[in-house]
């Protein structure tokens, strides 16, 4: 039969060819030469780092071509420390890549599974040492043992308390109410309409009340854009340009994508861009979101002014600024 | 001129001898109009600073701007921007533009400060707007506060300038430019101008003394060393991402076919 198949003859293992270093004496002596070389490398990279720890001086600039300026101190430390670490592992492998035995060796796999004499011999053990413990002539000790035993993995559980308390209506409120007024951030000044002109931006955040300290969660749920346009540039609906004041728009500044500052004005396109991923908002149509990742458009604070004639929040933003979360109502 | 006569007919005789009569003509006409120029000033001596201006804006703003300065499709109007857009605009050589891009990019001025001075003048009179500034009159060294600078710049600037004020990209080509080496005065003024895509900072956002305490902090980023090795353009997570995803992955894989790498 022609067209059967002859079973592949098993090539064997290819014919080993030794290395340079192995058969010519001068070519090892080449070898752990450069082999010595890299350590001493790695030396003289530990000797740089204890040199630039204790004697170059912390305030010690020198320049250097690329990088500019540098602190030599923090630059001594940083190569010495990766010679020191590199050169050491680089001349172990050119060490045994040139020098060290090339046979090739065969490594056979055992049965991973003990002999049965040694099993029974470690069940023997095991139970003398119980039976010399006096465990089961002692039961006090044994359950206190116990008690003490469960009690001491209570803690990891009780740790886990720390991921709460849930945030509760938190996320939905900001510190906007009826009437806040809208103070520079910083300098906490009161702002007037005249104040800004148009084309002009503000960042503000709610007046507080006097002795009243601003935290950290207060200013990443509260700060809000101000941005003057002329009033005929809008396209928005009657309630939307009701809450707006000649001109003046505000802005929730906290992205609807991932809550990163959006603070990009674009005089000139009248868009808001939020540096983080691109997500760009048309002002003119309350925040709409003409490109990037935002699904929603950001929340816009409806504003007035007092009797005074400084700008204040008509009511409280009317949905949760910032990204989105579970128990979003919108 | 035997020597001459024998390469007449060498191949690169025409083009050598086209070369001295342009550098020539160049030299002759770059003379002629350095001596003009003189008189240019004599003549400015005579009139008011704003005819002068006026001249200078004839010849150089005009076909964009309108020969009363009141704009076009192309160029904005110019009625009411003041003598502080003018000095900065021209003075940093943003203007006149190079060409039609997205955005007018800072380049070496085309008018020297005489002829700023006078542009200035002459917009400033076409109707009231912010005055400009010399770099003698903002005070920062003096009156600026370089902590608060700092919080007004990453509160107000950062988030288009970088927050090291390295500058930064907007959308459809435009561009925040770097704010490092940039005279007090065009600072200032462009706070208060707000030019291009840049919006206005009035003095009742950010008084004048918290203005002259960024660019306190600006002048104080300006000398900053770098603290632990190279800044890599101090932009943040893209160009250290960039160095590790190519220079470190790189080293790990040549370091890794030289391990597996049959020694000879």
């Amino acid at each position: 039969m022609s067209n059967e198949l002859e079973p592949l003859a098993d090539p064997g293992l290819p014919e080993h060819i030794h290395r340079k270093a192995d058969t010519d004496p001068i070519a090892a002596k080449r070898a752990e030469r450069q082999v010595a070389v890299l350590f001493s490398l790695s030396a003289v990279g530990t000797l740089l780092f204890i040199f630039s720890y204790f004697f170059v001086d912390q305030d010690q600039f020198i320049f250097i071509p690329v990088m500019g300026s540098t602190n030599a101190h923090q630059l001594g430390i940083g190569i010495g420390m990766a010679m020191s670490l590199l050169f050491i592992g680089f001349g172990a492998v050119h060490w045994a890549k040139t020098l060290m035995p090339d046979q090739e060796v065969i490594a056979y796999r055992h049965e991973m599974r003990s002999e049965d004499s040694d099993r029974e011999d470690f069940v023997k053990a095991a139970k003398a040492g119980a039976e010399t413990a006096g465990l089961g002539r002692r039961p006090l000790i044994k359950r206190a043992l116990a008690a003490a035993a469960g009690l001491a993995g209570l803690p990891a559980i009780l740790l886990l308390r720390d991921l709460g308390p849930l945030p509760g209506n938190a996320l939905n409120e900001t510190s906007w109410k009826s009437g806040t007024r809208l103070v520079t951030d910083p300098g906490d000044r009161p702002i007037k309409a005249s104040d800004l002109e148009v084309g002009g931006v503000a960042q503000v955040m709610p007046e507080l009340p006097v002795g009243q300290k601003r935290t950290l969660e207060n200013i990443a749920k509260d700060a809000v854009l101000l941005i003057r346009l002329r009033p005929t540039e809008f396209q928005l609906d009657a309630e939307r340009l009701s809450w707006t004041h000649e001109g003046i728009i505000a802005f929730s500044k906290i992205c609807s994508h991932m809550g990163c500052a959006v603070a990009l004005y674009e005089q000139t396109t009248k868009h808001l861009l939020c540096p983080c991923h691109q997500s760009t908002f048309d002002v003119t149509r309350a925040a709409k979101v003409i490109f990037g990742p935002a699904a929603r458009p950001l929340p816009q604070l409806a504003i007035t002014v007092d009797s005074e004639g400084y700008l204040i929040a008509k009511q409280p933003f009317t949905e949760a600024v910032g990204p989105s979360f579970w128990e979003r109502k919108s | 001129m035997k020597f001459i006569s024998k390469y007449r007919k060498h191949k690169f005789a025409a083009p050598l001898l086209l070369l001295f009569a342009l550098t020539g003509l160049g030299l002759t006409f770059s003379v002629a109009s350095a001596t003009e120029a003189p008189k240019a000033v004599d003549a400015a001596a005579r009139s008011t600073l704003i005819e002068e201006g006026q001249q200078i804006f004839l010849k150089g703003c005009s076909s964009c701007h309108g020969l009363n300065g009141e704009g076009a499709a192309i160029a904005p109007s110019l009625i009411g921007v003041g003598a502080a857009s003018v000095d900065f605009q021209v003075a940093t050589g943003r203007m006149p533009m190079q060409d039609m891009s997205q955005q007018a990019m800072r380049k070496a001025p085309v008018y020297n400060e005489e002829e700023v001075a006078a542009l200035a003048a002459y917009v400033a009179s076409l109707a009231p707007g912010p005055r400009a500034y010399t770099n003698e009159e903002i005070e920062w060294e003096r009156d600026g506060n370089t902590a608060e600078g700092g919080e007004l710049f990453r509160n107000n600037c950062a988030m288009c300038h970088n927050f090291a004020g390295q500058g930064g990209a907007l959308t459809q080509g435009k561009y925040a430019p770097s704010v490092m080496g940039v005279e007090p005065r065009h600072i200032y003024e462009a706070m208060i101008t707000g030019p291009q895509a840049m919006p206005v900072f009035s003095d009742k956002i950010i008084t004048p003394e918290e203005k002259l305490s960024i660019i306190k902090w600006i002048k104080a980023a300006e000398t900053e060393p770098n603290l632990g090795g190279a800044a890599l353009g101090r932009v943040g997570p893209v160009t250290e991402g960039l160095l590790i995803w190519t220079l470190g992955l790189g080293l790990l894989i040549g370091i890794a076919v030289w391990l597996t790498a049959k020694a000879r």
